[in-house]
């Protein structure tokens, strides 16, 4: 080849022609600091076992990136943030007092199974972590749905939460026993069980102190789903930094607020809205909303889609809720919309630019002799 | 012709569920035990053996348009006397296997060997070639079963084999057989096309 001089040449490149300084490391880093929160003050109120998982979780998975893309002879990726991320995402999944050597299983088949067999990042179908989280939990259902952190003697839900509605002792510690959710959909059973009007139950759900704790953090869970606020305020980083768009997490919330809205009015309570207000804060909606279904690889690229994925997202998560065998269905229900992630992007291919819809018989008029040269 | 091919290629060379493609749904439900594979090894062997055997003595005689329902005929009579010959026997292996025992009839596995080999060959050379494909299935599942067993029940033959720890329930699950058969497809091919590439 000879050597030419750099201003003899037209420079002619593949577009996009508009470089930012965003990069895949420096997104990851941001959603990581967002996530930072609410990772903290889960170990500030379960101690050191919820420390523990978060760092084994993001270890294994950041292990598990570089011996996968070592194997698969492609170069490295580990420290991109993307492991970490997943590694994050799954220990913030797993109940607190969940064994260690699950974080690990976890992030070793949601790294290696779910990402990097598919591709790597950018081609994997399903979320990560929450993939390992639904594997966690077809293996090992038993700590995944006990390995509660208790507050005191056998209650799960803070102290703070007190016996207002004044249940008989045996009743309120069989109600507390699990998390929130859970009070929700075995509540019911407990009450009749003991012959206590069920309105008693949801009178204890939208108490102040309830709603008080669900929204400060203060209540049992998975290591990262209690705390609202915090989770919020990640959120609005997100949001800020234009990482996220309001697309999925709105209408993700806003489907499964707006059902329990209808669900509960149709039951007749007093105050169905405070009960919505309680499906949106408690289980792992928030977090699923804001940080995971919004993983821009496994979500619809369109605006239209985002919604259609929100929509749909919510719809799963209020059924599973109300009629699944989980309490909660946040997970399922972003792997299900993961799945139909290609169908909605075919179906709302957003307008291509200068391009309009011809109509039936137009394409043949055009072509015809007599409109020969014409441009419309 | 060479027997030792014909009776190998079952095994390596075109190996039903990894090489071929066939009788993926008995493999991952019957692969949940070994005992349950060797079982299923042994049942689908006899009845390869059997009906490339029949199919193999009559091939002058079968007319063309009508090879089909007489093969099933011959295939599904072999089927039936396992079928019965494990109920007077091993009840209990019956019971496992369940529905899978009658479904060897269908397995297309045992169609495609009279179809491909027992119509055109020799009874010898179609009894090896029976067999060779029957031990080939029978390995494929016994493989995915060690796996499956140990790492979903912490278990070999029924045996606990580590106390105390707690085995990957979703590997006996039918997800746990889809990841296992797809890591070993992946194994496999990878290994061939190394060799291939050698």
């Amino acid at each position: 080849m000879t050597k030419k001089e750099k201003h003899d040449e037209l420079l002619i490149s593949h577009p996009p022609h508009i470089r930012s300084s965003e990069s895949i490391p420096r997104i990851m880093w941001t959603v990581i600091i967002a996530l930072a929160p609410a990772a903290v003050f889960s170990v500030y109120l379960f101690g050191i076992r919820a420390l523990v998982l978060i760092s084994v979780s993001v270890v294994s998975a950041v292990i598990a990136e570089t011996l996968i893309r070592l194997l698969l002879r492609k170069p490295a990726t580990s420290l991109d943030g993307s492991a970490v991320i997943t590694g994050m995402l799954l220990a913030m999944n797993l109940p607190p007092l969940a064994p260690w050597w699950m974080a690990a299983v976890g992030s070793f088949f949601a790294i290696i199974i779910v990402k990097q067999l598919f591709g790597g990042l950018g081609f994997n179908i399903f979320n990560p972590a929450l993939a390992a989280r639904a594997f966690l939990t077809a293996s090992w259902p038993a700590h995944m749905s006990g390995d509660w952190y208790r507050f005191s003697d056998m209650n799960v839900l803070s102290p703070a939460i007190n016996n207002a509605a004044g249940f008989p002792p045996e009743v309120f510690d069989a109600l507390t026993r699990a998390t929130p959710l859970a009070l929700l959909k075995e509540g019911p059973k407990i009450l009749a069980d003991n012959n206590i009007s069920v309105s008693r139950l949801y009178d204890m759900a939208t108490s102040a102190d309830m709603l008080k704790s669900l929204f400060a953090g203060n209540v049992g869970g998975v290591v990262g789903e209690t705390s609202a606020i915090l989770l919020l305020a990640g959120a609005l980083f997100l949001f800020i930094r234009k990482i996220i768009t309001w697309h999925i997490p709105v209408t993700f919330i806003g489907t499964v607020a707006a059902a329990a809205a209808v669900f509960y009015s149709l039951m007749g309570l007093s105050a169905p809205h405070l009960t919505a207000l309680y499906h949106v804060l408690s289980g792992g909606l928030l977090l699923g909303a804001f940080f995971m279904a919004t993983d821009t690889v496994t979500s619809p690229v369109s605006g239209k889609g985002k919604v259609l994925f929100g929509i749909g997202c919510g719809l799963i998560t209020f059924i599973i809720r109300m009629w699944g065998g989980y309490p909660e269905g946040v997970c399922y229900a972003i792997l299900i919309m993961n799945a139909l992630v290609p169908l909605i992007d075919r179906f709302m291919k957003p307008k291509v630019f200068g391009v309009r819809k011809m109509k039936t018989g137009e394409a043949r008029v055009l072509a015809s002799p007599k409109n020969k040269g014409v441009a419309k | 012709m060479k027997y030792g091919e014909v009776f190998t290629k079952g095994i390596w060379e075109r190996n039903p569920q990894l090489v071929i493609g066939l009788a993926l749904c008995p493999t991952l439900a019957v692969s949940t035990s070994v005992s349950n594979a060797l079982w299923m090894m042994l049942a689908t062997s006899f009845v390869l053996l059997g009906s490339n055997l029949l199919i193999s003595s009559i091939r002058k005689i079968v007319p063309a348009h009508f090879r089909i329902p007489i093969f099933m005929t011959i295939i599904a009579a072999f089927v039936t006397v396992v079928d019965r010959l494990l109920s007077a026997y091993r009840p209990d292996v019956l019971h496992a296997l369940g529905i899978f025992v009658p479904l060897i009839a269908v397995n297309c596995i045992i169609l495609l060997r009279g179809e491909e080999f027992a119509q055109k060959n020799g009874m010898f050379a179609s009894a090896l070639d029976g067999i060779g494909m029957g031990i080939g299935f029978g390995l494929t599942i016994t493989v995915l079963a060690l796996v499956r067993e140990i790492l979903g029940a912490n278990r070999l033959f029924g045996y606990v084999l580590i106390p105390g720890l707690e085995p990957a329930g979703v590997m006996i699950l039918a997800p746990g057989a889809f990841f296992s058969i797809a890591l070993m497809l992946w194994a496999v091919n990878a290994l061939k096309s190394r060799r291939n590439r050698k």
